[in-house]
């Protein structure tokens, strides 16, 4: 998902927790949102970072590819409607760090911490946007996938993400229609040459997009803890399925083939089979060596050092006219 | 060296004459601009038609651990509440 | 509803509306260049929305260019089939974005500008430009403050943000003077008191960005050549700068290669 791979703190039985772990757990398993200053676990607070953190950097680095096609967006309302959705992203992102500001880390180290390629953001920004089919398919894989785990996440127990993660579903709801009316047009109304191009999309982004959840985590005590935690609800595979589930029929619905010869109804499970993503490329991807990795992180440090001039710019006037303010109440008295 | 912008918390009232409330928070480097940018983030989708911005530093707040001694009294008040009194039907809507 | 068009000869009106038309499709789609690029996430969102006001007034003025062209071209007809010649945006507008300072400042000089004639076109002869000229004037409005109090801002702050403020003011100081020139089509689209001439929004704009500029300890280059307004140069007439054509290269690519495609 935005936050994948997300290491959490070693899981303790009751019997080997303090009093005050106890307590905590107990609050978490009674539904209780967790607020800022209130007593944590110090492994929730850093698992709770890495997460808001891996998520906020997903939002901002997620506007790149999509950034991408702005300018050359076919038609005026298209602009319109694609600049609107990736400032959606950068708001997202904001209120993310917001969230994380709240576990005492300023938005600033975050995000020299993403600089420095201490922090991780979603493997699937990774991946290039080469044509304008790739749009479509982003808003209805990539926001489709990202939504599925962003409403659960309304119920994580720590107050600020889960407000952060209310306010993000409400207007997030309009990404993925975005993208899948992008298809639909290209697809039911479009040429030839439109339908080809979409069709490619689905065929580079379809398994970039089952990536998104993360391998398998049935085992894994990270999740376990975070799911004890109520900062993490599903497990990866739950929310895989139920995403192959729901975009088989929609991709049907465009005269698309989803690129899995293996794909197939189970009627006993009540869900599709369907293979697995290439999980050694998920790990070279994450670890730094897919397509865009390089332009990704290159294109955000260089607006974050470039810009630095305006930041402090602007910070000096503040201070500045504090001090006027200052010295004009001074002479007044 | 460059400095952060300060955190400031953002309050929004909306459009039915309801109170401020807290919507998030954002980054700007002076009261103005805090207005500004709270326009721009947090009220894109026609939300608002007033806002508040406080430096998330000038906000003093009470004490988690005084959450008991500051609410729970209350709870035992139930007077205050318009259900704790039977009014028979007859009397008609009161 | 049957408005009352004003008489004009419908060429030169085509024309004017180009123009207001152009300038805003131009300028929208420099800034949207920065959408995740932005020094900081709170500027990056606040730029989007100056371009989603520009891109959006566009649409309406091109829309009514192509009413009044009565070819049956519209909004995206115009905006993504016409070449570079057929443009009218000023040179101005298709500058290179450059630094964030540039690119504020750019947005200043025109915000000064764009603010003074939507003002006038309020009380346009024609109803269908008033009020679209009621609607862009809000958003421009606020365009003008933040660019302003930016462009004060930034000439205050540090001795860099400083420089860089300057250097852009003297950059792009030369291409302010073809927002004012007027030529015949004006004379026509004034005489049906349509617009006011460019030349009498001088001085508005000239008080703003004299108040602007001094407080932000900025200094004004005064009297300099300027592109576009001698000649049968500008952009208003036509002849742009080589970048509106890789403008136009990236924007109008997928129509371009695609004829007949639905979007």
């Amino acid at each position: 998902m935005y936050a994948q791979l997300v290491k959490a703190e070693g899981m303790k039985s009751p019997e080997e927790m303090t009093p005050e772990e106890r307590a905590f757990q107990e609050r978490i398993d009674r539904g209780e949102k967790i607020e800022p200053k209130e007593w944590m676990p110090e492994g929730y607070r850093k698992t709770l970072i890495r997460q808001i953190g891996q998520h906020a950097h997903s939002e901002v680095v997620g506007q790149l590819p999509e950034g991408n096609w702005i300018t050359r967006a076919p038609t005026l309302e298209r602009k319109a409607i694609l600049l609107a959705k990736v400032q959606d992203e950068a708001g997202h992102g904001l209120y993310l760090y917001s969230a994380a500001e709240t576990l005492g880390v300023s938005r600033d180290e975050l995000i020299e911490l993403l600089h420095a390629g201490k922090m991780k953001y979603s493997s699937i920004f990774n991946y290039p946007t080469l044509n304008w089919a790739d749009i479509g398919a982003v808003g209805w894989l990539v926001d489709g996938a990202a939504i599925m785990n962003q409403v659960q996440l309304q119920k994580t127990s720590y107050g600020p993400y889960s407000r952060a993660m209310i306010r993000i579903c409400k207007e997030e709801s309009f990404h993925q229609r975005q993208g899948y009316d992008i298809l639909m047009k290209m697809c039911l109304q479009g040429t030839q040459a439109q339908k080809d191009m979409a069709q490619d999309a689905l065929n580079r982004f379809w398994y970039p997009a089952l990536m998104m959840f993360g391998p398998s985590d049935k085992d894994s005590i990270h999740s376990a803890q975070s799911m004890a935690w109520k900062i993490k609800i599903n497990t990866n595979d739950e929310l895989r399925q139920k995403f192959v589930d729901q975009t088989v029929p929609q991709a049907e619905y465009l005269g698309l083939k989803v690129p899995d010869e293996n794909l197939k109804w189970n009627e006993e499970k009540g869900g599709y089979d369907f293979s697995e993503p290439d999980w050694s490329e998920f790990f070279e991807v994450i670890a730094g060596n897919g397509p865009c990795n390089t332009e990704r992180l290159e294109a955000r440090v260089n607006a974050w050092e470039d810009g630095a001039w305006f930041r402090d710019g602007l910070m000096a006037h503040a201070k500045k006219q504090d001090a006027r303010r200052a010295a004009a109440r001074l002479a007044a008295e | 060296m460059s400095s952060e912008w300060p955190l400031w918390e953002i309050f929004i009232r909306g459009q039915h004459g309801l109170n401020h409330r807290h919507v998030g928070s954002l980054h700007a480097p002076d009261a103005d601009m805090a207005i500004r940018n709270a326009r721009d983030v947090y009220t894109r989708r026609n939300e608002g038609v007033s806002i508040w911005v406080v430096k998330s530093n000038d906000i003093t707040a009470s004490a988690p651990s005084e959450k008991g001694p500051l609410f729970e009294p209350s709870n035992s008040k139930v007077y205050r509440h318009p259900t704790f009194f039977d009014i028979p039907a007859e009397v008609g809507h009161m | 509803m049957a408005t009352a068009v004003p008489a004009v000869d419908p060429a030169a009106y085509f024309e004017w509306l180009q123009r207001v038309g152009d300038n805003a499709l131009i300028l929208g789609h420099r800034v949207s260049e920065w959408c995740g690029h932005s020094p900081v996430l709170e500027e990056d969102i606040a730029l989007a929305n100056t371009a989603l006001d520009l891109i959006g007034q566009c649409q309406l003025w091109l829309g009514l260019a192509g009413e009044v062209e009565g070819k049956g071209r519209n909004a995206d007809a115009l905006a993504y089939l016409r070449d570079a010649a057929q443009f009218r945006n000023v040179l101005l507008v298709e500058r290179p974005n450059g630094d964030f300072g540039n690119t504020l400042m750019r947005q200043f000089l025109f915000d000064a500008w764009h603010h003074a004639l939507l003002g006038a076109l309020k009380s346009s002869s024609d109803p269908r430009v008033a009020e679209i000229a009621a609607k862009a004037d809000k958003e421009v409005a606020y365009h003008l403050e933040r660019s302003a109090d930016l462009v004060i801002a930034l000439g205050d702050g540090t001795e860099e943000s400083h420089a860089r403020m300057q250097k852009a003011l003297n950059g792009l100081w030369a291409y302010t003077g073809e927002l004012f020139l007027g030529d015949a089509v004006d004379e026509a689209i004034a005489q049906a008191a349509i617009a006011p001439l460019p030349q009498t929004l001088h001085a508005a704009w000239e008080a703003t960005v004299t108040s602007v500029l001094t407080e932000a300890t900025l200094t004004i280059p005064g009297k300099v050549w300027q592109h576009g307004v001698s000649g049968a140069g500008g952009g208003k007439r036509g002849v742009h700068s080589e970048h509106l054509g890789y403008i136009l290269a990236e924007m109008q690519f997928l129509q371009r290669a695609y004829p007949g495609g639905t979007w």
